[in-house]
């Protein structure tokens, strides 16, 4: 079975210690987690893991099988690339006379479709969402003028199928 | 006549009173039906151990001499009576020593519910004295934990642990409760948890997987079971007893499903795995339908998945989704109770008997009684063996003691040749290997069961490494026979090592101090076998005692357990010689 990039969705307790519960089932398995996004979910007091993998679809299935199991998990699920809509957020931290010095970085926010968040007296910040390689595009296009900072997010995601939560949530909701 | 509405209706009956939290968890632990735990105090558990001390009437507390100990013997007690076993320690090395216990009651599904102390709330994080993160340790050995951090929290997490442990697919629980929850006062009350909204225990049967089940077994003409500890966590052995007679069906267990069917039934075909039988382990490869009842495919069963089982359609009845799939693929996987499923299953397969296919299962056995067993339980060479001890405790217990084995080569025996009349008499360390499980767990299983005669049969490594809790036997008096097959060696280590190290004996010879004296030390009553004319005579005086009683048996220093299926060959390669 070969390898493939897979996002799995965790809706959960809102717990302490269960992302622990949760990485350990990766740590066993000797399976690296590529990304992790924690947030609400569409639903009040429900947690939702947004976690890519590298890996076989046995594995994967294997990992939601257990994560699913854990006490405080209320439902798991994990779909491939296709089978969503996904995006990650970066900021680029970048010396403010280059803002006006270099007319090319303003093409560069505007042909990547990125924003300025912020300009300080020495340095601005650019936010751009989308995928991981317009981002690592980006970064290769700035890195020439020297980029005091760069952080990217994990990936979050939802699927073009329903989530098949709803019914059991509605479920909860009459207890 | 009393109506469900009316039911709903009748006021809760909770009773509001003003305690610690030390005394609240002890009116949990009787709430929940608990009189006997398991333990170890120190400092951060003292406010519930001085609770304890008021209510000794009530809830017996059994003091250890090893916090492993505590949960081996809450395992025994919960092995053989089906409730959940308690056990509790301080925190810090207290609480990490009971982490071989918990994985093992993990892997084995075992209801447990550990209590440990902790730090006050205000120290936490601050590597206070005996202070360690006993949550993040115990995480991946628990099916639920959690840390009480005020007296608030008590009653619903105690009521949470319980049902957990014991729902569903049964594991342990830790509940890390820090000192100052338990000097709290606060107003108690309890109430029985019903449910938790995020965890589903049985999964409803699927009334179409059933008849698709019962179809696959009607059409079979080689079909086999393989049942499991799902069986008698099920409570489903006489639903068992009525679909494989009915079916005529040869049947075959895993190590922890032993004792579900009488080890004497004409169907029951013998244990699967790496030192199973050679029928079931052969036929495995022979049979068209696999019929998998309470079992998870574990390795030692399976040897190659590559090969297991690839020409039959497998059914496999299971209560954890999680392990539908996981190694072997079913073409019908039946969730569920074992019990309500094979009850749901039972009208619709059809009376049959497999007459033919069952004869070969004989003729295997007959292959492996003129190669193996025949030596095994009646040698003719000088050397005890492991399988004639076993054969005697058989005949002077009249196959009706509890059989709690450790971990090795006397195990493997012991499973092969000890025999069962009732549920719930085999008690050993199946998924972990844990060696050290069997003497604690046999005084768990024993004040399980007074009734019972239990017979702990302990390899001389295993034996040394939990030899402390004699001194539970003695100050308490528990009755249990104590059986160690001394062979002065690390046994299936050594085996291993002839067989697939080129006879490098690294590091398995024991030198052995004086097991008898050591018995005697603690003032059981000890005695020692070493040779063949002395053996019926010794075992028939140990069963016939109603005291603790220790009997070494010195067997031969370097056989071999066969049949066995080398590490990662195929169920079919399985070795008589």
């Amino acid at each position: 079975m070969e390898k493939q990039w897979f996002t799995i969705s965790v809706y959960s307790e809102n717990n302490v210690g269960l992302l622990n519960r949760i990485s350990g089932i990766f740590l066993k398995r000797h399976i690296n987690i590529e990304s992790l996004n924690v947030s609400k979910s569409e639903i009040d007091e429900v947690s939702k893991f947004t976690i890519v993998v590298h890996t076989t679809e046995r594995w994967v299935n294997n990992i939601v099988g257990q994560i699913e199991k854990q006490i405080e998990i209320i439902r798991a699920f994990y779909h491939t690339d296709e089978e969503t809509i996904y995006q990650e957020s970066a900021l680029f931290k970048i010396a403010s006379n280059l803002l006006f010095d270099e007319r090319r970085i303003q093409n560069i926010i505007k042909d990547n479709n990125s924003q300025i968040v912020t300009v300080a007296r020495d340095f601005f910040v650019i936010a751009k969402s989308g995928r991981r390689n317009e981002i690592d595009e980006m970064y290769e296009q700035l890195k020439p003028f020297g980029i005091m900072q760069f952080v990217r997010s994990g990936r979050i995601s939802v699927s073009k199928e329903v989530m098949q939560i709803s019914a059991l949530l509605n479920e909860f909701q009459e207890h | 006549m009393e109506t469900v509405k009316e039911k709903k209706k009748a006021p809760k009956k909770t009773t509001t009173i003003k305690i610690t939290g030390a005394e609240a968890i002890i009116h949990c632990l009787l709430a929940e039906g608990v009189d006997l735990l398991y333990g170890y105090p120190g400092g951060a558990i003292m406010p519930v151990y001085d609770e304890l001390y008021k209510f000794q009437d009530k809830l017996t507390h059994i003091l250890t001499r090893h916090e492993q100990g505590a949960t081996h013997a809450a395992q025994g007690y919960a092995r053989v009576t089906g409730k959940v076993g308690v056990a509790m320690a301080t925190s810090g090395p207290g609480a990490t020593n009971l982490v071989t216990g918990l994985a093992d009651a993990q892997i084995d599904s075992t209801p447990m519910v550990c209590i440990t102390g902790q730090v006050p709330r205000h120290l936490l994080g601050s590597d206070a004295f005996q202070e360690t993160d006993i949550i993040g340790i115990s995480t991946p050995v628990t099916k639920w934990n959690y840390q009480i951090t005020t007296a608030s929290e008590i009653a619903e997490i105690m009521a949470k642990a319980f049902y957990i442990a014991k729902s569903g697919r049964p594991g342990p629980v830790l509940v890390d409760i820090t000192k100052n929850a338990q000097f709290e006062e606060f107003e108690f009350s309890y109430e029985p948890c019903k449910g938790v909204r995020s965890y589903n225990p049985v999964p409803k049967p699927d009334k179409n997987a059933i008849a698709s089940a019962a179809e696959l077994i009607n059409k079979a003409k080689k079909p086999l079971i393989v049942w499991g500890q799902g069986v008698i966590l099920g409570k489903a052995e006489a639903q068992l007893k009525a679909f494989v007679e009915k079916c005529g069906i040869p049947a075959a267990w895993t190590i922890l499903g032993a004792s579900a069917l009488d080890t004497d039934h004409p169907l029951n075909v013998g244990m699967v795995g790496m030192h199973g039988n050679y029928g079931p382990n052969v036929l495995t490869n022979e049979c068209d339908l696999l019929v998998a009842i309470g079992m998870r495919f574990d390795d030692r069963v399976t040897g190659s998945l590559d090969t297991y089982a690839k020409q039959a359609k497998v059914i496999h009845f299971e209560i954890d989704p999680a392990e539908i799939d996981k190694n072997v693929k079913a073409a019908v996987a039946v969730l569920g109770d074992s019990k309500e499923t094979l009850e749901l299953l039972l009208p619709l397969v059809h009376k049959n008997t497999h007459e033919a296919w069952h004869n070969k299962f004989k003729e295997k056995y007959q292959i492996e009684f003129d190669e193996v067993i025949k030596n095994d339980i009646h040698p003719t060479k000088e050397g005890l063996t492991m399988g004639e001890v076993i054969e005697e405790i058989n005949l002077a217990s009249k196959n009706k003691a509890v059989i709690v084995t450790d971990v090795g080569q006397h195990q493997m025996i012991a499973c092969r040749y000890a025999k069962f009349k009732q549920s719930k008499s085999s008690i050993t360390s199946g998924g972990l290997g844990t060696m050290g499980f069997a003497l604690p767990a046999a005084i768990g299983a024993k004040m399980g069961a007074m009734d019972r005669e239990v017979v702990a049969i302990i390899g001389d490594g295993g034996y040394q490494m939990t030899i402390q809790e004699l001194g539970v036997i003695f100050q308490h008096q528990v009755p249990v026979k104590i059986v160690v097959l001394n062979n002065d060696h690390l046994g299936m280590v050594r085996q291993w090592q002839e067989l697939f190290f080129d006879k490098r004996y690294a590091s398995t010879v024991m030198v052995n101090p004086d097991f008898v004296k050591i018995a005697e030390g603690y003032h059981i009553e000890a005695k020692r076998v070493s040779e063949r004319k002395n053996l019926k005579a010794g075992v028939q005086e140990m069963i016939a005692s109603d005291m603790p009683y220790f009997l070494e048996v010195k067997v031969e220093k370097e056989a071999n357990v066969f049949p066995m299926i080398p590490s990662g060959a195929s169920v079919s390669d399985i070795r008589l010689k």
